[in-house]
């Protein structure tokens, strides 16, 4: 259905500009002179207010024949057919109104006119329909994106890291309640803080680096002696406005694919610095090179980069590399500050 | 009987509640807790136990290759957070597979039917390879092959995996100059291995594509595929087909 007709407010004032037109319409049938003012009127207005709903029509012709698509030919030779058919109906339905109030002598001087305002409306018709058609395109595009967002800010919450923690509380209730009731507060900590991030597009970069020190902390519980953590991040990065949960998959990833695969663990080295207005990020840790690489290969990595992408273009990088026993992330973006 | 059981856990607590909940079901006994694959697989031959508790993510060596390597009898029950496709194939290769977090009833199911299942051992129809080979998921492929030398184990990357020949019950694997013996059909270790870069060239041999010098002519009917090192494998009809379909016309 035409978004005109989803509400009434739409189509009120879509009618009073028509009535607008009728008006004008009116004047210029005036001009030869034949035809008094409520008897241009009488013509005018009915024949607007049927053409109004003529000129919805472009609405479906334009969703068939997108501006842009290949069969430009099909595209003009459609639009130039229903012009004319409008045309004619505009003008066949002028002279049967006239006719049917005995005024038919009288309009045939104004209907040169009539003819160039009813090849000029519905071109115009096309034209603002097409508009209307990019502006719902872009508008969906936006929605598709912030869609893609959620759900990767949802899927950022892995079922392995959740029911492992869980499995470690349990296991901490009857041995050290004390550590339990702890690691059921910085797992809430971290759930409640990764499900508000959802409606929010920026965050700072203190929050984000205290939303992987709470996931680092819940880990520690669960590796032990296994996981050390070093972090180097200066304090003049913490206002720099990041998209949410940017970091987070390079430290997951830096656990799960590399401490998790160490028998004696390793090192998660986090580094933060402004270089020349931008924000560079490192996250290193060690990993066995022998283990079978991830069989999700870098999906939460490829989201990080498409994010980026989206957010800062060019201007933005994340560089991966493996070496010996060592594997580093590198992730460098604008810092834009709050402009509050 | 009190049953010997082995823990096979990365995670120092997932190793603690389960001993905890072990100690009090009174007729286990906790033989030896392993932090990884490798410490699973000297553990069991030395124990010899009854029951193996096993978590699939490790280090060094997952659960399905530290099934592979283990000799049977023994009863294992995989122990695992997550893991959706694995979750399934369970049914054949375990006895049982508990979710963490559980509890000591779901627990006591499992060592219910651990007893009866050793109790009353069905022969099983499938080598501990096959069997493990049945339990991975589907749609992934190896990428690479466990064996196990006496109390070593070997890992052979697929990458360096030159080709596999079938001896009896046995597969020999081919990798850098050295042969490797392993109990697993031909077939099944053919299923697993990513078709695009392994051929079936023979009844008895499958191929690493990258290492194919040449091939020659031998018999009217017959070729064998020259490798780089010079090993000489034979190529039937349809392994030829094959080929020819893998690496193009100008093999």
């Amino acid at each position: 259905m035409h978004p005109l007709f989803r509400n009434t407010a739409g189509l009120g004032a879509y009618l009073a500009v028509w009535t607008i037109l009728a008006a004008s319409l009116a004047a210029l049938m005036r001009i030869p002179g034949d035809l008094t003012w409520s008897e241009a009127m009488s013509v005018a207005v009915p024949l607007c207010m049927f053409y109004a709903f003529v000129c919805l029509t472009p609405w479906y012709l334009c969703r068939a024949f997108p501006l842009g698509s290949a069969r430009v030919g099909r595209l003009l030779i459609n639009q130039l057919g229903a012009a004319i058919l409008a045309c004619a109906l505009w003008i066949g339905l002028a002279r049967l109104l006239a006719f049917a109030m005995d005024l038919g002598p009288q309009l045939n001087p104004a209907i040169p006119q009539l003819v160039v305002v009813g090849l000029l409306l519905y071109p115009m018709s096309v034209a603002l329909h097409y508009a209307l058609l990019a502006v719902e395109a872009s508008r969906e595009s936006a929605l598709q994106t912030r869609d893609a967002e959620l759900r990767a800010l949802k899927s950022q919450i892995n079922p392995h890291f959740l029911f492992n923690c869980l499995n470690s509380i349990s296991a901490l209730t009857s041995t050290d309640p004390a550590r339990a009731r702890d690691m059921c507060v910085l797992l809430s900590d971290f759930l409640r803080k990764t499900l508000g991030l959802g409606e929010r597009e920026s965050i700072s970069w203190r929050e984000e680096l205290e939303l992987a020190r709470t996931y680092l902390d819940v880990e520690q519980v669960r590796f032990g002696a296994r996981l050390q953590v070093e972090m180097h991040v200066d304090d003049d990065c913490a206002d720099c406005q990041v998209p949410p949960l940017v970091l987070q998959p390079l430290i997951e990833n830096a656990i799960k694919h590399g401490i998790a695969t160490m028998v004696e663990g390793g090192t998660v080295r986090l580094e933060g610095h402004i270089e020349n207005g931008r924000l560079a990020v490192r996250v290193e840790n060690s990993f066995d090179p022998e283990a079978p690489s991830p069989r999700r290969h870098g999906l939460g990595l490829r989201n990080v980069r498409s994010r980026l992408q989206t957010r800062f273009g060019d201007a933005a990088h994340l560089q991966l590399a493996a070496e010996n026993n060592s594997f580093r992330a590198e992730m460098v973006f604008p810092c834009q500050k709050a402009t509050t | 009987m009190k049953l010997r059981a082995i823990i096979v856990d990365d995670e120092e607590l997932a190793r603690q509640i389960l001993r905890e909940y072990l100690d009090k079901a009174g007729d286990v006994e906790v033989v030896a807790e392993c932090a990884n694959g490798f410490e699973a697989v000297k553990a069991a031959g030395e124990y010899r136990p009854d029951l193996l508790f096993l978590d699939i993510q490790m280090p060094k060596l997952d659960g399905f290759e530290v099934l592979e390597l283990i000799d049977p009898p023994v009863a294992v029950i995989f122990v695992t957070a997550y893991d959706q496709y694995a979750l399934k194939a369970f049914d054949a290769a375990a006895v049982d597979y508990l979710l963490k977090p559980f509890s000591t009833d779901r627990l006591s199911k499992a060592l219910e039917r651990a007893r009866a299942l050793l109790n009353d051992p069905q022969p099983r129809a499938l080598g501990a390879s096959d069997l493990a080979a049945a339990a991975r998921p589907p749609g992934q492929t190896l990428e690479r092959v466990v064996v196990k030398d006496g109390t070593k184990v070997h890992i052979i990357p697929i990458a360096k995996l030159d080709y596999v020949e079938a001896q009896d019950d046995y597969i020999a694997l081919h990798s850098e100059k050295k042969q490797y013996l392993k109990q697993q059909t031909i077939s099944s270790i053919e299923a697993q291995l990513d078709a695009a870069r392994f051929a079936r060239v023979h009844r008895s041999y499958i191929v690493n594509l990258e290492r194919i010098a040449r091939i020659e002519p031998y018999t009217k009917d017959s070729r064998v595929a020259v490798l780089q090192d010079g090993a000489q494998l034979p190529v039937s009809k349809s392994g030829y087909a094959k080929l020819k379909e893998l690496l193009g016309e100008n093999v």
